[in-house]
C-alpha cells in the first residue's frame, strides 16, 4: 500500500486544525513513526479529521481512520475517504444485522481481516470503538472489535485518546460549526495481556481512554 | 432608512481613505520609539539570562523572554496592519474579537441548545459589527450589540424551548460578545473618528490607545514586582498590588502626556486621557480574572507565549477602548 500524501491533505489537515483550535498533549508517548492503533471517544463527525490532522505530517501519511461506509460511500465524500484520509471502510453493524450467531461471528471475522489487511505491516489505524456518536456527557461501552484487532496484532501499540469539546463545535445533528477551542490527550500505549479475557481487556482500554479527560480533574 | 441605500454605502467606501499615509512623520516616531522599547527590553532580557543565579530566577527570566519573543511577533502583526491601512486593521481586530470570543465560549459552560445561537454569535454577530464601522455606519455601529443582538440572542434561545438555566445561559453569550466584539470593536472604530484638523492622522489615535493600554499592563506589572506588597483583591488576583497599581497608572499617564505631540490631545488632555486608559486597563484586567477565578482556570488559553491567550493579552484594552473612543467622540469630534 503506498501512501503518497494527496495535495489536499496538508490544507484539510490546517482547516480542521483552525477550526478545532486543537491543543495537543502527548502524556504517554512521543509523537512518532510506529504501527499504532490510536482509539479515541467519538462525539463529533470532526473526530476523526481532528485527531488526523494533529499528527506530525508523516505519521498521518502512514495513519488510516477507520470510517462507517454509509456515510462516507458517495460524491465528494468518498473522494476524500479514499485519496485524501485513505479511510478504511467498514459496514456498521455489520454483525448486529447478522441473523444468528454464526452469521455474526463470520461477520466480525471479515471485518476483523479487513482492518487487518488494511494495516499491513507499515499503517496505523484511528478508531473509534464505542461504534457510534455519543453526546459527550458519558462513554459508551466499547464493541468487540479493538480486542480481536489488538489479538491478530499483538506487536502493535494501542494509544488511547481523547478529544474534549468536539462535541460543542459541531454537535450530532449540527451543520455549521461554532469554533472553540478543543483538547487532544494520547495516553499510554497499552497491549492486550495474553490471559486477559475480552470483557476485561474492553474495561481497561476504555478506563485508560477517560483517565485523559481532563474535565474535573481539578 | 432610504439614505442608507447602496448608493450612500458605495459613496462612503469610495470617500474613506483606505489606505493611510506611510510617510506620516509622527506615526513613524511613534513606531520608532515601540522597537526602541522592544530592543532596549529583550538586550536587558539578554544580559538577566546571562547573570541569573537561582533557578527561580532563571524561570522568572526565561518567562519574560519568552514573552518579549511574543512581543516583538504582536508589534510586528500590529503594525503591519495598521501599514496596510483601515481595512488591515478591521480585519486585525475582527480576527481578535473571534480568538477572544473562543477563548471566552470554550471556558463558559453552554447547553446543546445554544450551538445555532453561537453560530449567530461567530459568523453573524461579530463580523457585522465590524462591517459598519467599515461602512462608517455610526448610528447602527452603536447599538447593534447593545440592542440587536441583545434581544435577538435570547429570542433565538428561547426558540429552542430549552429553558433550564435559560437566564444565566443568556446572559453569558451577551456578556461575551459585549465583551469580545463590541467593546474591543471601538478600538479600530477610532479610525472612523473625523477630528477636525486630525484628519488622516486616525492611525496615530489606535496606535496611542494600544500603546498606553499595553505600555500601562507591563508597567503596572514590573511596578507591582519591584515594589509591590498591599495585595488590591487577593481572592481575584494575587499579582495585582497597591504599589504596581499606583506606579503602573502614574508611569502610564505620564508616558501618555509625553506622547500627546502625536494626538489631537494638548498635554493635559493626554495625561486625562492615558490616566482613563490605565485605570480601565487595570479595571478590565481584575474583571476577566475574577471570571477566570469563577471557571477555575489561570489563563484563557495558550496561544501567545507566555502570556496565555488572546483575551489575557487584550482584557485591558477590551475595557479602554470604548471608554477611549467616546471620550475623543463627545469633546473632540464636532
Amino acid at each position: 500500500m503506498s501512501a503518497g500524501i494527496h495535495p489536499l491533505a496538508s490544507v484539510i489537515a490546517a482547516v480542521a486544525r483552525g477550526i478545532s483550535g486543537v491543543q495537543v498533549r502527548w502524556a504517554g508517548c512521543r509523537r512518532e513513526q510506529k504501527q499504532r492503533i490510536y482509539f479515541a471517544n467519538h462525539t463529533s463527525h470532526l473526530d476523526f479529521v481532528v485527531l488526523w490532522s494533529a499528527l506530525p505530517g508523516q505519521v498521518r501519511a502512514r495513519t488510516r481512520p477507520v470510517a462507517a461506509q454509509d456515510y462516507w460511500e458517495k460524491g465528494v465524500r468518498a473522494y476524500l475517504a479514499q485519496k485524501v484520509f485513505r479511510a478504511v471502510l467498514v459496514h456498521r453493524r455489520g454483525t448486529a444485522q447478522a441473523g444468528n450467531r454464526e452469521e455474526a461471528r463470520a461477520a466480525a471475522r471479515t471485518l476483523i481481516d479487513r482492518l487487518a489487511e488494511a494495516m499491513g505491516e507499515t499503517e496505523s489505524l484511528i478508531l473509534f470503538p464505542e461504534g457510534t456518536r455519543g453526546t459527550g456527557d458519558t462513554i459508551a461501552p466499547f464493541r468487540s472489535g479493538l480486542y480481536y484487532l489488538a489479538k491478530r496484532k499483538p506487536e502493535v501499540e494501542l494509544v488511547p485518546a481523547y478529544l474534549e469539546n468536539l462535541n460543542r463545535i459541531l454537535p450530532k445533528g449540527e451543520v455549521l460549526p461554532v469554533p472553540l477551542i478543543s483538547l487532544l490527550t494520547f495516553g499510554v500505549p497499552m497491549h492486550v495481556g495474553e490471559t486477559e479475557d475480552k470483557h476485561e481487556f474492553l474495561e481497561r482500554a476504555s478506563a485508560a481512554m477517560c483517565a485523559l479527560r481532563r474535565k474535573g480533574e481539578s | 432608512m432610504i439614505t442608507r441605500s447602496s448608493g450612500y454605502l458605495a459613496r462612503q467606501i469610495a470617500t474613506t481613505h483606505w489606505f493611510l499615509h506611510l510617510e506620516d512623520p509622527l506615526q513613524a516616531w511613534l513606531f520608532g520609539g515601540v522597537l526602541g522599547i522592544l530592543v532596549l527590553a529583550s538586550t536587558i532580557g539578554a544580559v538577566l539570562q546571562q547573570t541569573a543565579k537561582s533557578d527561580t530566577a532563571r524561570a522568572t527570566i526565561d518567562n519574560l523572554n519568552a514573552r518579549m519573543r511574543a512581543w516583538w511577533k504582536m508589534c510586528a502583526i500590529f503594525a503591519l496592519t495598521l501599514l496596510i491601512g483601515r481595512i488591515g486593521s478591521l480585519v486585525l481586530f475582527a480576527l481578535l474579537s473571534l480568538l477572544a470570543l473562543r477563548e471566552y465560549v470554550t471556558l463558559i459552560p453552554t447547553r446543546r441548545s445554544d450551538h445555532r445561537t453561537l453560530v449567530w454569535s461567530f459568523f453573524v454577530i461579530t463580523p457585522l459589527q465590524y462591517y459598519l464601522i467599515g461602512i462608517r455606519w455610526y448610528g447602527f455601529f452603536a447599538i447593534m450589540v447593545p440592542a440587536v443582538a441583545f434581544l435577538f440572542i435570547p429570542t433565538r434561545m428561547a426558540m429552542t424551548g430549552d429553558t433550564e438555566h435559560f437566564l444565566e445561559r443568556a446572559a453569558k453569550i451577551q456578556f461575551g460578545i459585549m465583551i469580545c466584539s463590541y467593546c474591543l470593536s471601538h478600538a479600530p472604530a477610532l479610525l472612523i473618528l473625523r477630528i477636525p484638523g486630525f484628519e488622516g492622522h486616525d492611525a496615530r489615535l489606535l496606535l496611542y490607545l494600544v500603546l498606553v493600554d499595553q505600555m500601562s499592563d507591563v508597567l503596572q506589572y514590573v511596578s507591582g514586582k519591584l515594589t509591590g506588597r498591599h495585595k488590591i483583591a487577593p481572592q481575584v488576583s494575587p499579582n495585582k498590588t497597591w504599589e504596581g497599581f499606583v506606579g503602573g497608572v502614574l508611569a502610564s499617564t505620564a508616558l501618555g502626556a509625553a506622547l500627546w505631540w502625536a494626538t489631537p490631545f494638548t498635554p493635559w488632555q493626554a495625561a486625562g486621557m492615558s490616566l482613563v486608559i490605565a485605570l480601565l486597563g487595570f479595571a478590565g484586567g481584575l474583571v476577566m480574572s475574577a471570571i477566570k477565578r469563577d471557571v477555575g482556570v489561570k489563563d484563557f488559553g495558550a496561544i501567545i507565549e507566555g502570556h496565555g491567550g488572546i483575551l489575557d493579552r487584550i482584557d485591558s484594552l477590551c475595557f479602554a477602548a470604548p471608554i477611549f473612543f467616546h471620550l475623543v467622540r463627545y469633546f473632540f469630534v464636532r
